[in-house]
């Protein structure tokens, strides 16, 4: 059974103090908390098993890359990927799209093309698009978003066209937590030929995720976000598509052979197979082994069993704002649309006031525009705050963060 | 010789149209600089002793006795700079 009082058990920071108030941490869609689980396994990891990957015979590295192929192997499981070598790791989302931008944006993107983004993304799915159309000079298209910040879908339709050639949006908004239709989406832009790759950072730890069935073609996320550690992330893209895109950082681990040609005075160089090919250098191995225990833990809840809960705290926790009078929650206002963010401001003060006030009584949220700086222009927002729960939090403690912002009324 | 970066950790500043700069004071000097500018601030409203509506020169901010301040349309961090050393030293 499913009981977020039990798994509270697990996580170490939960038990202390801010400001001379228990903790309640609301601030989930930045990054999450970390199981003991998690922390052991990296601990485990440095204190037994310590050594660069693939790099040399002797014990410790074998058990080092041992460990580090089977994380590739967790989470391509839980992602429903057909394997290891559709999973790439990465620092975060961030570097993941940027491996597409340039890794096949660069060698694939012309005057003539266009790129189809959304006015809902992260900026991590927006630069790295800006960025690569300076040098190869094709189009930007921005898809539209409704008044409540979903995402239109006519607008998308009308925008994709045989010009392009990759489609670009979130799985999950950061802001509203909205969930986008990817099937439908994709369904469209593998009509048009496009490719499409999703942002999956505010999904894949909050939502079963599979990436047959949703026939995406890359999926960018973030391990930080899904209790593992920070600097460990995932791209994973269908294997002829990958086998298609040029490695984005070039050095050791990634290559099969550098043979020095004596007679043209260079080197020739062939990729190493999927997914090195696309891991140069020394990668983060204690992350992979601490991800690899973050997955773990999540599969042995259940995601379904994730996503029902945070569904049932978004619903909760918007009931419960109304009995605010000066707190407006942005957004749909059906919260089985959602995925366990609420973004939200109060009448007369900014969004940081708000954090602030939260903050001494022990409440972390996150205020501003959440990199997301087109969405709140599109909302004719100019900021937010925003309460994003997971699997350790509780409706106690929602009854809790609406009792301190009723206090706010006094200011 | 006292300085200003002697009681202040971190300035944030925020992004977007509105500009406002959290400075968050260092952890070991915060009761003392909470009490040194409640001194020299005018307190236009407090609640249960946590939070502080002040106002200094015609600069309107907000005082958290957990340590933090946040202060609104200042143009410039050496706007805020000086504001502050007025408050602290």
């Amino acid at each position: 059974m499913f009981d977020p009082h039990k798994i509270r058990e697990d996580f170490p920071i939960l038990k202390r103090k801010v400001n001379n108030h228990p903790l309640i941490y609301f601030d989930n869609a930045a990054t999450s908390q970390k199981p003991r689980q998690v922390i052991e396994a990296e601990r485990d990891f440095y204190e037994k098993h310590n050594a660069n990957v693939h790099r040399a015979v002797h014990t410790l590295s074998q058990e080092a890359s041992q460990l580090y192929e089977d994380a590739h192997e967790e989470v391509a499981k839980f992602i429903n990927a057909n394997g290891m070598d559709e999973v790439i790791f990465v620092r975060g989302t961030t570097e993941a799209i940027n491996l597409v931008a340039y890794g096949w944006g660069l060698h694939n993107l012309g005057k003539n093309d266009e790129v189809v983004l959304s006015l809902m993304e992260h900026h991590s799915n927006i630069v790295p698009w800006e960025i690569l159309s300076k040098i190869k000079g094709f189009d930007i298209t921005y898809v539209e978003v409704n008044d409540d910040g979903t995402l239109d879908y006519e607008d998308f339709e009308s925008k994709i066209s045989r010009k392009t050639r990759i489609v670009c949006l979130s799985h999950v908004s950061n802001v509203t937590g909205i969930v986008n239709d990817v099937k439908r989406i994709v369904k469209v832009a593998h009509e048009h030929g496009a490719l499409a790759l999703f942002d999956g950072a505010q999904s894949v730890p909050h939502l079963p995720v599979n990436v047959k069935e949703l026939g995406v073609d890359f999926l960018a996320f973030s391990g930080h976000k899904m209790l593992g550690p920070t600097g460990i992330g995932c791209l994973y893209g269908r294997r002829d598509v990958l086998e298609k895109t040029e490695p984005f950082e070039g050095g050791g681990e990634m290559i099969r052979e550098v043979s020095f040609d004596p007679k043209k005075r260079r080197c020739r160089i062939s990729w190493n197979e999927l997914p090195w090919k696309f891991e140069a250098g020394t990668p983060n191995i204690a992350g992979g082994v601490g991800l690899m225990a973050a997955v773990r833990y999540l599969k042995r809840l259940g995601m379904e069993n994730v996503k029902a809960h945070e569904c049932m705290m978004t619903g909760y926790a918007m009931k419960r704002l109304k009995e605010c009078g000066n707190v407006e929650v942005y957004g749909p206002k059906d919260p089985s649309v959602k995925c366990g963010i609420v973004p939200f401001g109060v009448e007369g003060l900014s969004s940081h006031d708000v954090a602030l006030f939260l903050d001494s009584y022990g409440i972390m949220v996150r205020s501003g525009y959440h990199c997301a700086q087109p969405l709140h222009q599109m909302l004719e927002l100019s900021s937010s705050a925003r309460a994003s729960f997971y699997l350790y939090n509780t409706t106690e403690e929602i009854d809790r963060f609406v009792d301190v912002l009723k206090e706010i009324e006094k200011i | 010789m006292v300085a200003v970066e002697d009681y202040v950790a971190r300035v944030e500043e925020t992004c977007g149209e509105e500009k406002d700069f959290i400075v968050i004071f260092k952890y070991d000097k915060k009761d003392e600089a909470v009490a040194k500018i409640l001194q020299r601030a005018k307190r236009e409203k407090s609640i249960s002793a946590l939070i502080f509506e002040l106002t200094f020169k015609d600069i309107s901010f907000r005082l958290y006795s957990t340590g933090k301040a946040i202060f609104r349309n200042l143009r410039e961090k050496s706007e805020l700079r000086r504001v502050l050393a007025e408050l602290l030293l």
